[in-house]
Order: C-alpha cells, then structure tokens, then sequence
C-alpha cells in the first residue's frame, strides 16, 4: 500500500503568505502598542520637563530674591549702626581713641564682629582718631577714593571691597556729619569673611554658587575656587542694567568649555552691585535628567516587552491561521469528494434502473422461448438440448446482470450520512463484493472472516462504506501489479472502555515505509503520481472514523503487507439489554 | 375457469408482451395496460381481475400511488409490486399500502407463479368468507 506526500509543496507555496501575513501583524502590533506608549511618555516628559524648569526657575529666583534681600538689610544694619554712632557723638568726642575703642568694643559685642575698626577722618582725609587691629592712626585717604565719594554724599557711604593701605580685601562704610562746620567722616571697615560668607552660603547642588559684582565687573566675594565663571553673562546683566532694576533674571547660557550655565541675578545696593546665582543646567536638571534615563529605560523595556510579545503573538496566530486554512481546505476538498461521490451513485443509479428494464425483457423473452420450446412438435429437435442450454445461459446471464445493477443500485442509495443502525458485515460483503471484479482483473483475492454476532451499530453507512471502499480501494491499487490476498476481518473486543468493534483490513502487499507510516493520515499526502491521488481518501477516513468516536491506525511491515484496523464503540451491554 | 385473472401493468410495452404470452401460456387469463390511470381503468371495466402486477418505476402515477388507488378503489384485489430496484424500503412500502407481496425485476417465472398462485387462494378464500357471512346474514334473517 502506498501513499505520499504532496502536502510540502503546499505549504511552501503559502509560505510567502504566512511569511508576510506574520510580518503585517507584528508590525501592526508594533506599531499599534509602541506609537501611543512613546506618544505619552514624550508628552508626559515634556510636560514633566516644562513643570519642573518652571519649578527650578521659580526656586531659584527666590533663592535669589531672598539673598538679595539678607545682604540689603545686612548693609542697611551696617550703615545704621554707623550712621547713629556718627549722629550720637560729636567729632570731638569720637576723635578720642579710647572713647572710639570702647565703641568698637560695643558695636562688635552688641551687634556682631563684623566691624572690625573704627576710624574718625577730619575733612582734610586725615585719620585723626583710629580704633582696631592695624596701626593706621594718621593716615591720609583724601585721594582715596570711597573718601571722595563719601564727602561728596550725604548719607551713607558704602564702598565696593578692595584692598586698601593693609593689603586685604575689605569694604568701607562712611558716613558724613558736621562738627563746627567742618565735614568729618565715621568710617568703619567690615570683616570681608563675615560678609562673603553670606554670599558663599548660597549653595545648590554640586556647582551651585553666588557672588557679587560691582559696576565694573569686579568680584566682591569670592567665587568658588575652582569655577571661573564667564565674563560674558555679567557683563550682559550689567549693560541692561535698566531693565533688569528691581527683577529678578534668569538665563541660560553655554560657555566656552560647551557647559550649559544658568544664571539669576539681580542688582543690590540701589543698582551698584549685582548678585549672581549660577549653577551647571545639568546640575540642576539633575532629576530632570534622572526621569529622563528611567522614561527611556521603561519605553526600552517595555518596547522590547512589546516586541517579544508580538513576535510571540505573531507566530502564535499565523500558526493557527495556517492550522485553520488547512482544515478549511481538507474540508472543501472533503466536500468535493462527497459530491463526486453522491454524482457517482445518482448516475450509477440511473444507469442501473435503465440498464434493468432491457435486461428484464431479455430474460422475459428467453422465457418465452423456453415455453414455446416445450411444445411438443419442437420436442424432437436434435438441437433441443442446446438450445435449452443458451437459453439458460441467458437466464444466468441475465440474472447476473440483475445482481450487479442492485448493487449499484445499493450503493447510490447510501449516499447521504444519516447515522441509523446497520449490520457491519452486510455492509463490508457488499463493499467486498462491489472491488470483487476490480479484484479478479488484478488477481487479488478477498475474503471475509466476519463475526457473525455483530450487533447493529448506530452509524452513518455512506460514510463507512466510504471509509471501508478506500481502505479496499488503496490496498487493490497497492497490489495492482502483483496480486495477493485481502482479508477483511470483524471481532468484538472488551477494551478499558466496554466494547469495541475491530474491523481490519489486511493486505500482504508491499508495505508502507516507516517514513510514510506517521504521515498516511495527513490531509494531501499521497505517493500516487499528480493527477492521480489527491492525497485525501485516508485523511478523510480518519476524520470520519475520529466523528464516530472510533480510531483507525495502520500496521505494516515492507514485502509483508498491511493492515487497516478501524475501532468503533459499541454500546454499553446494559444499555443494550435494556 | 383460468388459473388466476390477472392485471400486468408496467410501462415497458416489450415487457408487458413478453410476460402476458407467458402467463397465458400457463393457463393465467392476462389484461394489459402500461400505466396506472389506464390500469384503474381495466379494473373498473372488467370485475374479473384478481390478481394486479404493478411495476412500481412508472411515469406519471407511478406503482405506489397506484396501489394506494386500488386498495380503495378494489380492496377485494391482490397487488403483486414489481420493481426494478428492490429494496426493503419499497417492499415495506408496498407492503403498508396493502400489497400482497414484492419481487425483483428480472423475476423467476416459477417464483412469480408461485406467489399468483398464493395471492389467487387468498383472494378466493377472502371471497368465499363474505359470501359465508352473506348466507348467513340472509339465513340468519329468513329465519
């Protein structure tokens, strides 16, 4: 028995199909998941990117704001404590430097140790009167220039730093009063440290920083060590000096090293001195930047999530597409099988019927001739005898005749798959003696060995007769050639389950190579030449037998033949009995 | 007195011939006719009839349909169906309807005889039963 494959073929025909159709929907699934998952992130991150600059905007110019604030009032403080010693006590009596020293004393104890002398300088610029650490009693300032500016204001003075006659960065707060007429100035120095540490406080991040300016773009506190800040942005502040009073700005530039800066500043001391914030964008996007690297890892993961997911979805769908294209296609070849088939017997019952008429009155008039042969002056024919003997030949003949046109007749009746109780051996002689004359031509000899306690079986007979004519059907064509023996065998076994009938149908033909044998049953495969299998007979054998709640398998062994055995339930005993 | 009256309908004409010279050469009284509105036709015409053989493959109204006629039309004759494809389901057709009983096209003159000869007694002894009650419906009254 012999079978082969023309299944390969069709698959790699679809191939091209599956092949595009699983890159479509992996696509689709890309794209359809990954568009609106990057979408929002980038939405979110923008307006994530949009609030948070605001936020650091706005904390930093109240930072900003709140410093520029302390230093005023800590100048104002300065002045004040001065300007009331000047206005309390008279050029006379603070040009006695015991009388200055013990005011020094009580500034610094009352108020803070951020004076650190006290000098009194009469209008020539001559220091008359001098209270602190460095020995500066006469000294002359008149071409100093705070001493200048000083005489030439009437209210207090407050000088930018500088280093002066002792050499160390300091500032200077004047203030002018007249004693009998002449100008004297009270004119005390601050503690630089003291006062550029409320400048140095001001730190964010890891290069945050402040410090102060003056007109000229000269440092009044000391930047951090080790940034040197831009010129550039300073002297942009400065020149807009007129709209940027009494505002707080900000801006974003990027040095000459390629580092982004952001810069606040605003102007103290009524305009003389600038305040300036800066701090590295990257320092103090630094969150920023953090949500930044976990949104692109989440959007990495899940797209590669997405990706795996799809290529898994993908192949999973393509594979039961394919799986149900193949079904869908067995079954319309199925149909088409069942169709030709039904066409078969409705022609093979029209043939019979018409075929049956003339063959009746052939035997009829052969009758007729045997009748009027008996009569009795015909009775001394020599030929009688012989002609007795052709006319019963025609009468076998004729007999025979009705029987082959009855089994046709018999088989275009089991056409449709009412399931009704039917006898399983009426039915395997029938479909025996319908392949007994294919047989005979190949020299192939059937026979029967049937149970003959087989109760009827509640199944559909077109659909086995189909299954038993094929399974006749390939063994006849597998011994064409050589001829042999088919046996058809029916037994009634007790199995796990109750009671099975086993029909099987043996040939001792050449075999099924173990190859083959997994895949007999695969729809469209057949080892017949193309045009002559279309590789469905066994595919269909088996969905029919599987519908019936049966199994059917093959055995076979090369040069030793083999054997069919199909396995229906029968009912329960006691259901039976009952 | 013939061995049987009977009807032979069937719509193959060579047919019909070729079995009603048998028949009558078997001392079998044989009217013809070749489809069912001529054979109800035969029945009406001639009471004699007592044994119908009916083809049941006929144009128009075919055996079956026929049969049903006849058995209320003539309940007292027996219908023999002869058919070309035998199978079971038309035999216990016929047989529902009342016919007496079914063979296979082509069929053996010595079964068909047989069954004349078995449906010709039943029909006569059926017969010969009403005419019993009749004699004894018009003894019973007379006295």
């Amino acid at each position: 028995m012999k079978e082969n494959s023309s299944m390969e073929p069709v698959e790699h025909e679809n191939d091209g199909y599956y092949h595009s159709l699983r890159r479509n929907i992996l696509l689709t699934i890309i794209i359809v998941s990954i568009t609106p998952m990057i979408l929002v992130s980038a939405s979110i991150l923008y307006q994530f990117n949009v609030s948070y600059g605001e936020k650091i905007e706005a904390h930093l110019k109240t930072l900003v704001k709140k410093h520029k604030q302390n230093i005023n009032s800590f100048l104002k403080e300065k002045s004040s404590d001065i300007g009331s010693l000047a206005k309390t006590f008279s050029f006379g009596e603070m040009s006695d430097e015991s009388f200055l020293k013990d005011s020094l004393t009580v500034l610094q104890e009352e108020y803070d140790p951020v004076f650190v002398d006290l000098g009194v300088i009469n209008s020539r610029g001559v220091q008359v009167a001098y209270a602190g650490p460095f020995n500066l009693r006469e000294a002359v300032y008149s071409s100093a220039e705070w001493f200048r500016k000083a005489m030439e204001t009437n209210k207090v003075y407050v000088s930018d730093v500088f280093l002066g006659i002792r050499g160390l960065p300091h500032f200077i707060v004047a203030v002018k009063d007249n004693w009998n007429g002449e100008p004297w100035i009270l004119r005390a120095t601050t503690d630089f440290a003291r006062f550029n540490d409320l400048v140095e406080n001001i730190r964010i991040g890891e290069t945050g920083f402040a410090f102060i300016l003056n007109r000229e773009g000269e440092f009044q506190t000391k930047p951090l060590h080790n940034i040197i800040p831009t010129k550039e942005p300073y002297a942009g502040f400065l020149r807009n000096e007129a709209n940027l009073k009494g505002k707080i700005t900000l801006i974003e530039r990027t040095d000459a090293t390629g580092i982004k800066n952001i810069y606040v500043a605003a102007f103290l001391k009524g305009g003389e001195w600038l305040l300036v914030y800066q701090q590295r964008a990257s320092d103090a996007f630094t969150d920023l930047r953090n949500a930044f690297k976990v949104t692109l890892v989440i959007i990495l993961l899940g797209s590669i999530g997405i990706m795996s997911m799809a290529y898994v979805l993908s192949k999973k769908m393509v594979s039961r597409i394919a799986k149900m294209d193949k079904e869908k296609q067995m079954m319309s070849s199925q149909m088409v099988e069942t169709g030709k088939l039904a066409a078969i017997g409705e022609l093979a019952a029209g043939i019979a019927h018409e075929m049956n008429n003339p063959v009746a009155i052939m035997v009829e008039e052969s009758g007729w001739i045997e009748d009027l042969l008996s009569e009795e002056d015909l009775k001394e024919s020599e030929n009688l005898e012989e002609f007795n003997r052709a006319l019963r030949q025609i009468n076998t003949q004729g007999k025979r005749c009705k029987e082959i046109t009855h089994k046709l007749l018999s088989f275009a009746r089991k056409t449709d798959s009412r399931v009704q109780d039917i006898q399983i051996n009426e039915l395997l002689r029938e479909v025996a003696s319908l392949s007994e004359q294919r047989a005979k031509y190949s020299n192939i000899v059937i026979s029967t060995s049937l149970d003959e306690n087989l109760p009827y079986t509640k199944v559909s007979e077109s659909e086995l007769q189909q299954v038993f004519l094929n399974l006749i059907n390939n063994s006849l064509d597998a011994m064409e050639k050589t001829g042999g023996n088919i046996n058809i065998a029916t037994q009634i076994v007790n199995g796990m389950d109750g009671r099975d009938l086993i029909i099987r149908i043996e040939d001792d033909g050449c075999g099924i190579p173990k190859a083959n044998l997994s895949k007999i049953f695969d729809p469209f495969f057949t080892t017949k030449p193309v045009g002559k299998g279309t590789g469905l007979g066994l595919s269909i054998c088996y969905g029919i037998i599987k519908k019936m709640g049966g199994s059917i398998e093959a055995r076979s062994v090369i040069d030793g033949g083999t054997t069919f055995v199909v396995k229906l339930p029968l009912p329960k005993l006691e259901k039976e009995n009952s | 007195m013939p061995m049987a009256n009977v009807l032979l309908v069937d719509d193959e004409v060579p047919f019909v011939e070729a079995m009603s010279r048998r028949l009558k050469k078997r001392d079998i009284n044989v009217l013809t006719s070749f489809n069912g509105f001529e054979a109800l036709g035969v029945l009406e015409e001639d009471r004699s009839v007592e044994v119908v053989i009916l083809d049941v493959k006929m144009p128009g109204m075919d055996g079956i349909e026929t049969l049903g006629e006849i058995r209320k039309k003539f309940p007292l004759v027996e219908v023999i169906m002869l058919t070309g494809h035998a199978t079971v389901e038309t035999g216990i057709e016929g047989m529902k309807l009342g016919a007496f009983d079914y063979l296979m096209k082509p069929c053996d003159m010595d079964v068909l005889i047989d069954k004349l000869k078995e449906a010709v007694a039943k029909k006569r002894k059926h017969e010969e039963k009403i005419i019993e009650a009749r004699v004894k419906e018009i003894t019973t009254r007379r006295a």
